[in-house]
């Protein structure tokens, strides 16, 4: 189906359009945004700054650019997505070359008003162009090996960049979102079984090989694994975080401890409490109850995705709006994970919550992709 | 078209399939994730509390304070009082080196303690909120100083806390002792240190009373409950539990009969013990030369410690308890006593003494070459005749001279809180083998008869032994008197189960020692007749004198060096008929007892009678002039030794 078959003439244009958003789903991200703004002020020790006030203004930026990100007809976005995962795959070697260090890994370009990573940027773009691809591809050519093969490069070149940044836990989730938008499309059952069994398989070669002369990875990757599987192990070193970010939650209790009470964040026990661990002083101030009612709020925008994507018939936004969909839930998924000690620390924030910019604005414009393809879904019969 | 309709609507139901299964994937893993919170948030909440508890709640102690000493009359002998210490907050000073500059043209800093304290600096440079001491025991002046320029020094604060005082200071030092920092040392000893020793400037008693008696003083820690951060800052108080004072100590001495002691003694290597013969108290322990306790509290310097070592008087040692020497003629009352309690002689029974007695081949002396002729109880007493005593040894036997010094509290360790308190020897024939492995000689019996050879007694054990001859009873010494106001028990004190006629014939005989015109110490008698005074000379060797010493004379102790000299002692009670005080006095390499040791003796239970400097008319005429001059100069010392205590208050 080619942009020429929609109805052009039922959707709605210029700023009716408005009307026309996922307000629902507009909605549920504010909330979210809003518990991060309760949150950073929590943190700060009840104050606007340094994290509330600018967050705030980056919400307001990014809520900004979802609404001119959904004005703009979704055909546009199927068209420009080749571009744009081009464009992804140059800054990602641009960064190799020109790159911030962060942390001890090049994940920066300073672009002077913010510093973009490209790897963000990468996720979504990879999510369009796989969308785009699948809408061209006729649905039977869909599991043949070679039009198998073509996506595939498509998601292992950046995944290889973003791999040697180094920066694992984004590979493994461009990795995850680009095979999602595969299965999602319909591609054979077998070439997944295929890919998971011989992953099982890889890993625990892996681990057969510690300590023998093919050992496959680092001794200190290997100490990173134990520290996971068992954070007491090193309380004070790589552990500390670990094990201070469960204390927090399980302390939180039922009802938690009250805004601002929780003196594992208060008294700052708990590492990185502004970015990746910010959902840890919310379930330590507000407990099981708050904890929940964000994993709620999160699970609704999923199902309100997954509604859009249902609604309308056309692939490229189903497509879309699903991928951008995994890639929000991976978000929160490993997050949530880390925090509660079912996955190591790979330094994932907590979407729309953490502090931090680019990830957001990234994420905002994303869902203007979303409600983009929800304003300018194909009404009437165009059978 | 229609083949290509059909397609796109099965590639679309083909989407919503897995559209399905994806989402039930993702719901799954968030059912998921949300048991897992309900796991940890409900199940092992109470867990996790009480780890998040033991992050945020630091327990600190608080140190107690010291109990306090006093003397019987509320003199104190050791305080608290505050000491001032100035302090940087590295985070709050800003430029810590520019601060400590300014602060150096203010007040003086140990370059030692300055060191110490940038160390520390550089070592808490992550907690920088920590104090850090930059200069102890600042005195008021240089305070007052860094209290007006506070605005310039910012960081810098004055910190008070409390010190150890011995106001009395050399008086007291060998009874009381001194406390001084935990060291490592001292924790290695103590089996299961209190958590309050390993506050940083903790004092604790370190010899002395204030050692023995640790336990009470101490008191009991406090503690308070503080939130801190991750980094250690204390971010509040919870609570605190105040702690509970140490015990104040009420001692049995006299501060003022201490002091003049300590004055009467100077220039002496000698010691002195005044005990009350109806209570036991100790009114006076003195050890001469003495040394500033305080010198120790501080941190004494290695040049004041190594004049205190290398002095040959020994200034550390408590001579007065710890202190054993060969208690001499002293001693005779003991094998008087044995002899007459067994029935083999009777006071008026005389022994020959030709100056010599020949036991088992070796010719034993006595100190009159010349001999004393006939001598009975009363005479060889008063006159201190060494044969009469071989002679009643040889009858009594080692074994019975023993058992009786026993019963009069010589070779067994007095029960007072000081530091090494001598247990001294009374030896006898079991002793002797069980520690040399070799027989008794009957040799060691006549040496033991005159309180040489084996025997060893303390002064404290010598005075005890003198208030029992004196009372007939068993007098225990006391020297804690009164805990937070509560009178200690006066132990002992029952009678010594020994006919009351022999210790009469002992009192008498002594009486006349320092009574009789040809009793030893009659030149220390004291004539006011209410306060009239028994006692007995000792004196005893260091050395032995050789047989060719002795065929050409036995060289005069004035022309020995010092080291060589006999040991002076005398032991006395006063009055005669009601015995209120006894005291021993020993002057180490004093020479005679009974022209050393016996006036000092005679001072000293004068000053302790009349409670103060006595009339001249207690003394005899012709002593009267020089025992005057004494007075003037040991009063204007005392007040000289007063100024210095009330500048340090």
């Amino acid at each position: 189906m080619s942009y020429l078959e929609y109805n052009v003439k039922s959707t709605p244009s210029g700023l009716s359009k408005v009307l026309y958003l996922n307000w629902g789903l507009t909605l549920l991200i504010v909330s979210v945004a809003g518990v991060g703004f309760l949150q950073l002020y929590s943190v700060a020790g009840g104050s606007l700054q340094p994290w509330a006030e600018p967050q705030m203004k980056r919400f307001a930026l990014g809520l900004a650019a979802m609404l001119f990100v959904a004005m703009v007809p979704i055909w546009f976005w199927r068209n420009v997505s080749a571009l744009g995962y081009a464009g992804s795959v140059v800054l990602l070697i641009a960064v190799e070359l020109i790159g911030v260090e962060g942390k001890g890994a090049q994940r920066w370009i300073d672009i002077g008003f913010m510093r973009l990573q490209p790897s963000e940027l990468m996720k979504i773009t990879l999510v369009m162009v796989l969308a785009a691809y699948y809408d061209w591809l006729a649905p039977n050519k869909v599991s043949r090996p070679f039009w198998v093969l073509v996506p595939v490069l498509i998601i292992l070149v950046p995944t290889a960049l973003v791999l040697k940044q180094p920066d694992l836990g984004t590979a493994i989730l461009v990795l995850a979102a680009g095979g999602g938008i595969m299965f999602l499309a319909g591609v054979h059952w077998a070439y997944f079984a295929v890919v998971i069994a011989s992953g099982v398989g890889l890993v625990a070669a892996v681990f057969e090989s510690r300590g023998t002369s093919w050992q496959l990875i680092k001794d200190y990757q290997f100490r990173r694994i134990d520290t996971f599987l068992d954070p007491a192990s090193d309380p004070l070193g790589a552990g500390y975080h670990i094990t201070q970010s469960k204390i927090a939650l399980g302390s939180g209790g039922w009802a938690g401890r009250g805004f601002m009470q929780g003196t594992q964040s208060r008294l700052n026990f708990l590492p990185e409490k502004h970015t990746d661990f910010i959902f840890t002083t919310l379930a330590e101030e507000f407990g099981f109850v708050g904890g929940v009612s964000l994993l709620t709020l999160y699970a609704l925008i999923i199902l309100f995705c997954i509604a859009t994507a249902l609604a309308t018939r056309d692939r490229y936004s189903s497509l879309v709006t699903l991928g951008i969909a995994i890639n929000f839930f991976l978000f929160f998924a490993v997050n949530m994970s880390m925090v509660m000690g079912l996955a190591p620390v790979v330094g994932v924030p907590l979407p729309m919550v953490s502090y931090g910019g680019s990830a957001m604005l990234v994420l905002m414009a994303a869902f203007g992709i979303v409600q983009s393809a929800h304003v300018h879904r194909p009404r009437g019969r165009t059978r | 078209m229609r083949r290509q309709h059909r397609d796109t609507e099965f590639s679309h139901r083909k989407l919503s399939r897995r559209t399905l299964v994806v989402g039930g994937l993702q719901l799954g893993f968030v059912g998921m994730l949300a048991a897992r919170m309900r796991y940890m948030q409900v199940e092992q909440a109470d867990q996790f509390r009480l780890l998040a508890e033991e992050n945020r709640v630091n327990i600190r102690l608080i140190a107690p304070t010291r109990g306090e000493i006093f003397d019987r009359n509320g003199v104190p002998l050791a305080r608290n009082a505050p000491s001032y210490r100035i302090i940087i907050v590295p985070e709050d000073a800003g430029d810590v080196e520019e601060v400590i500059a300014r602060l150096a043209t203010l007040i003086e800093l140990d370059p030692e303690e300055l060191a110490r304290a940038r160390t520390e600096i550089q070592r808490t440079r992550t907690t920088p909120f920590l104090p850090v001491t930059l200069a102890d025991r600042v005195d008021w002046e240089a305070l007052s100083r860094v209290a007006v320029n506070a605005p310039a020094l910012p960081g810098i604060t004055p910190e008070v806390g409390l010190t150890r005082i011995y106001p009395r200071d050399a008086d007291t030092a060998h009874v009381i002792g001194y406390v001084g920092p935990v060291s490592d040392y001292d924790l290695s000893r103590i089996e299961d240190p209190e958590p309050v020793l390993r506050i940083p400037r903790f004092q604790i008693g370190k010899v002395g009373l204030e050692a023995r008696e640790e336990e009470r003083l101490r008191g009991k820690a406090g503690a308070k409950r503080v939130e801190v951060n991750a980094t250690g800052r204390v971010m509040r108080e919870l609570d605190r539990r105040e702690g509970q004072r140490g015990t104040d100590l009420q001692l049995s001495l006299d501060a003022e009969l201490q002091r003049y002691v300590q004055a009467r003694l100077t220039g002496e290597s000698a010691s002195a013990v005044v005990i009350d013969c109806e209570t036991g108290d100790l009114r006076a322990v003195v050890s001469a030369p003495s040394f500033d306790p305080n010198l120790f509290v501080r941190g004494i310097s290695v040049a004041d410690y190594r004049a205190l070592t290398n002095d040959d008087h020994r200034p550390l040692a408590n001579k007065s308890v710890q202190g054993a020497y060969p208690p001499g003629s002293t001693f005779k009352m003991i094998t008087a006593l044995a002899a007459l309690e067994e029935g083999l002689v009777r006071p008026n029974d005389t022994v020959y003494c030709p100056g010599h007695l020949e036991v088992s081949g070796r010719r034993f002396h006595c100190w009159k070459r010349a001999g004393h002729g006939h001598v009975d109880l009363e005479n060889s007493l008063k006159q201190s005749c060494d044969v009469y005593y071989y002679d009643l040894a040889l009858k009594v036997g080692i074994d019975k001279i023993s058992a009786m010094a026993n019963r009069f509290g010589l070779g067994i360790r007095h029960d007072i809180p000081m530091s090494a308190v001598a247990a001294g020897l009374t030896p006898d024939r079991e002793w002797k083998q069980r520690v040399h492995k070799q027989d008794w000689l009957v040799g060691d019996t006549v040496n033991a008869s005159i309180g040489q050879g084996y025997l060893l007694a303390s002064p404290l054990q010598l005075a005890v032994m003198t208030a029992r001859i004196a009372t007939g009873r068993a007098i225990d010494p006391r020297l804690v008197k009164s805990v937070d106001g509560v009178e200690t028990p006066v132990t002992g004190g029952g009678s010594l189960g020994l006919n009351e006629n022999n210790l009469r014939q002992i009192r008498k005989a002594m009486f006349a020692v320092s009574n009789d015109r040809r009793g030893t110490a009659y030149r220390a008698r004291i004539i006011d007749d209410a306060f009239r005074m028994a006692g007995k000379t000792g004196t005893s060797q260091v050395r032995n004198i050789t047989a060719a010493e002795r065929a050409s004379g036995v060289i005069n102790n004035a022309d020995l060096p010092w080291a060589r000299r006999d040991h002076a002692l005398f032991v006395s009670f006063a009055p005669f008929d009601k015995p209120k005080y006894a005291c021993c006095v020993v002057v180490e390499h004093g020479g005679g007892g009974s022209t050393v040791a016996g006036p000092i003796a005679r001072d000293v239970l004068l000053q302790a009678l009349y409670e103060g400097t006595p009339p001249l008319a207690a003394y005899p005429e012709a002593d009267r002039n020089r025992i005057k001059a004494q007075q003037e100069r040991l009063q204007r010392e005392q007040i000289e030794r007063a100024g210095t205590e009330s500048g340090r208050a």
